[in-house]
């Protein structure tokens, strides 16, 4: 079995995980295009190297940041998101009436 | 073809026919270079040459003629899909493979038992009287199974898996299966017999781009110049998409697979589970081909992992317990390329003369004779999208008009 060194839980089976995307700054909903919107979140770099990707701890619901190397399937790093998100984001209130909302 | 085997039998000396000429020079230039000599690359050609007499044609493959993803998938035909989209693609493909064989003069071994998918829940039950409907509509021959049905057409099946007891089938008559060598040998032989090159052990490695087209590919064997280019590489896809500053949504995932020691003949029909992201079917040679699920998480290699493999084999004992005493003979996996709504990409790109054969994901070799046709076409055109391939467009995502076929998977989500 594959381990998995959790920044919160130590080395852990990786089947107690789940992949959850690369890690891509999110352009602001409010303010960019709708291809910008797709392009956020559908597109992927998807290298064939090292990748920085969102992995979550299904037990303990705890997200955390990887690297890993994806044509050897070796981690090389595991992080707490703290040590990249300094700043608290606080997400504004949609512009738009309740009706006319997409909650997609 | 009776006499020449006559003559061949009385002949004292064994005729020795080439199939496949040796690899040719590399010329400076080509009209149309094909990356990629697997199923869809050949295919391509192959219609190319056949239907459009366009010959200068190179195919460039990295390691020799079907050696991807077209020697690994596990061979399943068919046009039991949701969206009306795929299932008028994936007919227009059933019906090119019937005819193969005859075409080639090559026998593909295609194989028509038919494929059977099981409902463990009222969702999925639903979901399959969709298919079923929308199926029959276009022409596909499709139905649902009751218990007792499923039953009389699969003996062995228990039909009281553990977790969730079977409820419905959907029975997909069309279900096929061929031999998948032979479908890129055939294609392969048919277009170097028309004129085309194929070139294994040549790799494109990095390409130039003048005023939004690609004017050169560099390879490992020199520089070549191109009419136009179409990439179908499977799982290679992003590492070019990259190399050329295309962005797509494409995620790279490993397939395992698995056949068993061969067994006496007691299952004609493919079998498949979504609920238990299993399929089973057994081969010419008897043995007990099964095949489950993407590996967890994004990777480009091919390796093999125990707890994919226990969990997949548990989810196959569960429909036929008496396979426990079966030992597993062979595994291996195919990187497949998944777009979010499991449907391909094919068409333009954001480059004027580059056309992509791209996102197949687990549904590849099912569409290899279409996708060659209308490739082919696609190419001689000058890039006019036929009809059939425009739903499944790059720009599709930017649009938001994604054709979902996540739940006609046999078992990959």
């Amino acid at each position: 079995m594959k381990l998995m060194p959790c920044p919160l839980n130590g080395p852990r089976n990786i089947t107690e995980f789940t992949y959850g995307g690369e890690l891509t700054p999110m352009p602001d909903p409010l303010a960019c295009t709708d291809a910008e919107w797709a392009d956020h979140v559908f597109n992927k770099t998807n290298p064939a190297g090292i990748v920085r990707e969102w992995w979550l701890h299904n037990a303990s619901s705890y997200w955390f940041i990887a690297e890993r190397d994806t044509v050897t399937d070796t981690i090389l790093r595991t992080l707490d998101p703290g040590e990249i998100f300094k700043t608290r984001i606080d997400f504004a209130p949609p512009q738009t009436t309740p009706s006319q909302e997409n909650p997609a | 073809m009776p006499f020449s085997l006559l003559r061949y039998g009385l002949s004292s000396e064994p005729r020795i026919v080439p199939d496949f000429p040796p690899p040719p020079p590399l010329r400076d230039a080509y009209d149309v270079v094909i990356i990629g000599g697997g199923g869809h690359g050949v295919a391509t050609a192959y219609y190319l040459a056949k239907r459009h007499g366009i010959t200068n044609v190179a195919i460039l493959e990295k390691g020799y003629l079907g050696g991807g993803n077209t020697a690994r998938n596990t061979a399943v035909i068919r046009s039991n899909y949701l969206t009306p989209e795929s299932v008028k693609f994936y007919i227009a493909s059933v019906e090119l493979f019937r005819g193969l064989s005859n075409e080639f003069d090559f026998n593909i071994m295609y194989s028509e038992r038919g494929q059977l998918t099981l409902a463990h829940t009222d969702g999925a039950v639903r979901a399959f009287r969709q298919r079923a409907e929308v199926n029959r509509h276009l022409g596909a021959r499709s139905e649902m199974l009751d218990r007792q049905q499923i039953k009389e057409l699969v003996p062995r099946l228990n039909l009281d898996t553990p977790h969730q007891p079977v409820l419905a089938g959907l029975w997909h008559i069309d279900g096929a299966t061929a031999r998948h060598d032979a479908v890129a040998w055939g294609y392969a032989r048919g277009a170097v017999a028309r004129g085309v090159d194929f070139h294994p052990l040549t790799e494109a490695e990095d390409f130039l781009v003048e005023k939004n087209r690609v004017t050169a590919i560099k390879t490992n064997r020199g520089t070549i110049k191109c009419g136009c280019v179409v990439q179908a590489v499977a799982g290679a896809s992003a590492i070019l998409l990259n190399k050329l500053g295309i962005r797509a949504p494409i995620h790279t995932y490993p397939l395992q697979a698995m056949v068993t020691q061969p067994v006496k003949p007691f299952l004609t029909p493919l079998v498949s589970s979504s609920a238990l992201h299993c399929y089973i079917q057994q081969t010419g040679r008897g043995e007990i081909l099964i095949g489950g699920g993407s590996d967890p998480y994004p990777l480009y290699s091919s390796r093999a992992t125990i707890d994919l493999k226990e969990g997949l084999l548990a989810h196959a004992l569960e429909m036929f317990p008496f396979l426990a005493n079966a030992k597993l003979m062979r595994q291996w996996a195919g990187i497949t390329d998944m777009t979010p709504d499991y449907s391909p990409i094919m068409g333009l790109s954001p480059i004027d003369n580059y056309y992509l054969d791209a996102g197949w994901g687990t549904y590849g070799f099912k569409a290899t004779p279409i996708c060659g046709l209308t490739m082919a076409e696609l190419i001689a055109s000058g890039g006019k999208v036929p009809e059939l391939i425009r739903p499944f467009s790059l720009d599709r995502f930017s649009r938001f008009h994604q054709i979902n076929e996540m739940g006609a998977t046999a078992a990959s989500h």
